[in-house]
Parts: C-alpha cells; structure tokens; sequence
C-alpha cells in the first residue's frame, strides 16, 4: 500500500492528519538540538569540547534536522509545483525566439515539475513542437541545477543572499549554455530520430483537473519516494560532514582551497562532475565546509557541478544528442560553473 | 481492452503498472497490460513526462503515478 493510500480520504480526516504531523514537525524541529546536548553532554558524560563529541553531535543533529527540512521542503514543493506541468511549459515556450526564449526556458525549468527520467521524451517533445535545440537546452540545464529543494535548504541553512545568488548564478549558466550550444548549430548533432518522431494523439495537461487533496496525496507521496531514494547520499553526506566537523583541522581548507588558492574552484568542479549526488545529499557537506572557511562562491560551483551533470543523466540524454553535442553539453555548463565560482569568490569575498 | 503503460523502465513505470493491475484486478474488466518502453513510440504519444497511461490507444494519464482508486475511476467509464 501507497503512503497516498494511507491518508484518510475524508476531507476532515485530512485536515487533522496536517494538523498532527505540522504539529509533530515543530516539535521534534524545536526539541533536536537540546535532546542531543542533554544526551551526550549528561547522559552519557561525553565531553562537549572533544573531536569524538563533535562528530557524534554533528551526525545525529543534522541527520534529524535535515530529515525534517526535506519532508517540510519537498512536501511543499510538490504541492505548489503540481499546478505547473511541461506540457504547459511547452505551450509557453511554443514560437519563442532564441534569447527570450532560452531565458523563459530557464525560468520555467525551475518551477515545472521534472524528474530526469523523463529527459528523453521532453527533448523529443519540445524539439518536435518546433521549440529550438539551445532553448530546450536551457530548459535542460536549469532543471536539475536550480533544484527547488536545494533552493529550500539553502535558504533554511545561509539565508537569502546565498540562496538569491545561487537562483541568479543557476539561471545565467543554463541561459548562457544553452544560447552558446544553439548558436553552435548543433542541429546535425541530434539524433535524426527525433525529427522524424510524429507527434500523435492528444496531448494531456498533467496539472489540470486535480482536487486540493489529490495534490496533498501527491506530496506527501514523493516526500516518501524522494526519502526512499536518497537517504544513502544523506547519510554518506552528513557522515563526510560530520567527520570533516570533528576532525580537519580549521586552517586545512583554507589554506589548500581557500580565497588564497587560484584553482579552488577549478578543483571544486573537477570533483563535483563525476560525483553523483542530489542537492540534498551535498547540503551537510557544503554545511560543514562552510564552517572550515572555505569560500561560497567554491562551494556553489561545486555543488551545481554535482547536481547539474551527471553520469545516469548523460546517459539518458545520449539517446538524443550525439557524441560531440554532449561534450559540447558538458563542457558549456562546467564552464559556466566555474566562472560563476569566481565570480562570488570576488564579490563575497 | 488494451492498457499500456508507458515510461523507460523506472520505478515509477513499475508502480503505474503495479496499481493499473490493482485497479484492474479489482474492476474484473477483461485487459491487456503491455509496457511500452521505447522512446520514440512514447513520445508519439504525446507524452513529455513519464510515466504514462493509454487506454485503446488513447492517452488517458502522464506524468505521475496516481492511486489504484484513482485508475479505477479512470477505466470504469472505458471499460464497456
């Protein structure tokens, strides 16, 4: 049985199933950083200024706290996101231009509801209805990189500059990629097949017609999926930073990858590509980095280069764009990334 | 009827096709389930966002992955 199954269908049933687990989220929220003073400082005797201390502390903190900021972030998200669909986002695309049309694509990429496993048929969708390849790239780009759950967390964990900065930097690199990759004519460069693809039968808006509580069903339902799927990076990434909080020494980033160092965020990005991550997952890293003095301006570059290529990614988009656009792909967006990364370096820093 | 389920093979392909065998089982309507799972035949569909649902050759749902009951309420009319 579906966790949607398990909410009570009755429209008073629902209002006090909300009501408990709000409740329920503000007091565990409010209770988590005095339960593991009390915990380990008295009961357990642990001294508050040791490594051990500070690692055990950090670990079972923020694995409690960023649990809760996620199911508050992904179960509101989803609620607003489901009045937006791509087949809306397309209409709106539909006849744009270049330059507006790569600057409305990167806009809408971050509010449509998308996951990457639909890449495929969203390209063939877009590019078939006669939207150009660098707008559906923008489109592309945008989406996973400017992650809404990222945009939560950040906001909850460095407030709004960062997370205004991070909005701004997201949408100027898939603007500008995709622009670049369009003015490139890489029309040759993608698979035949999709121009050859008939768009047949009618088209159905996946926002339209649903009741308020479809919609609760459907957050609280991809608030289980979503935790389902990446508790294992959470854990990795809270365990990294955890680890990284007790035991590196505060001068160790600052001195190899600090404002001091000209290849910081060149680094940055040439470790986040590869790695394969999700905007949640990196948060307690990026947290406890923070903290050691690296720079935010590193610290955005390499947690987009995380969220915004990757490897099961390339491997879907593969199946549409040829080999060259892809590294064509890649290597516009890791650049942008890391002139982003420069860039707040020298303004923030 | 003919139902297909649409979508590359993700989980939420494998829950749509899970709950449209539910809600099926439970109507006691005489169906064929399929899975349709390459791209340009889904996308001829006119489906951008998977996973996806097409009942005789109409698309009916995409995009998500809805309740048993809410299928049943899909097919109960379809289901002649």
């Amino acid at each position: 049985m579906s966790v949607a199954e398990r909410i009570p269908t009755t429209h008073r049933g629902q209002v006090l199933t909300l009501t408990a687990a709000a409740a329920a989220w503000v007091t565990v929220y409010w209770v988590n950083g005095w339960l593991w003073d009390t915990l380990l400082y008295n009961g357990f005797g642990m001294d508050p200024d040791a490594r051990l201390t500070g690692t055990v502390h950090f670990f079972v903190y923020d694995t409690i706290k960023i649990a809760l900021l996620l199911v508050a972030i992904i179960f509101i998200v989803t609620v607003l996101r489901s009045y937006m669909s791509i087949e809306r986002t397309r209409a709106l695309l539909g006849g744009k231009r270049e330059g507006v049309g790569n600057v409305m694509a990167a806009g809408l990429g971050v509010i449509t509801p998308f996951c990457s496993c639909s890449a495929v048929p969203a390209f063939i969708g877009f590019v078939a209805a006669g939207v150009p390849i660098g707008v559906t790239l923008s489109f592309l780009i945008a989406s996973p990189m400017v992650n809404e759950i990222a945009i939560g967390m950040l906001f909850s964990l460095f407030g709004w500059q960062v997370t205004a900065i991070y909005i701004g930097a997201g949408l100027i690199v898939a603007i500008v990629a995709g622009w670049v990759l369009g003015r490139l004519g890489v029309q040759k460069w993608v698979e035949p097949f999709v121009f050859e693809t008939k768009l047949g039968g009618q088209v159905i808006d996946s926002a339209a017609g649903l009741a308020f509580d479809q919609r609760i069903q459907m957050g609280a339902e991809e608030v289980a999926t979503i935790l389902r799927k990446i508790w294992p990076y959470l854990l990795v990434g809270i365990g990294l930073g955890a680890v990284i909080h007790g035991w590196v020494p505060t001068d160790f980033f600052t001195t190899y990858a600090g404002p001091g160092n000209p290849f910081g965020v060149l680094v940055a990005v040439a470790i986040g590509v590869p790695l394969y991550s999700n905007a949640a997952g990196i948060m307690p890293l990026v947290e406890a980095l923070y903290d050691k003095g690296l720079p935010m301006g590193t610290l955005l570059a390499f947690m987009m280069a995380v969220v915004a290529l990757s490897l099961p990614e390339l491997i879907l988009l593969r199946r549409v764009l040829k080999p060259p656009l892809l590294a064509a792909f890649v290597a516009v967006t890791a650049t942008g990334i890391v002139i982003i990364g420069y860039l707040f370096n020298l303004i923030l820093g | 009827m003919i139902i297909k389920v649409l979508g590359p093979g993700c989980t939420n392909c494998k829950n749509l096709e899970r709950v449209t065998r539910q809600a099926v089982d439970a109507l006691g309507v005489d169906a064929t389930i399929e899975k349709v799972t390459d791209y340009p035949t889904i996308a001829g569909y006119g489906v951008m966002a998977t996973p996806a649902l097409v009942v005789d050759e109409k698309l009916v749902l995409s995009g998500r992955v809805p309740t048993t009951a809410q299928v049943r309420e899909l097919l109960t009319p379809l289901a002649v």
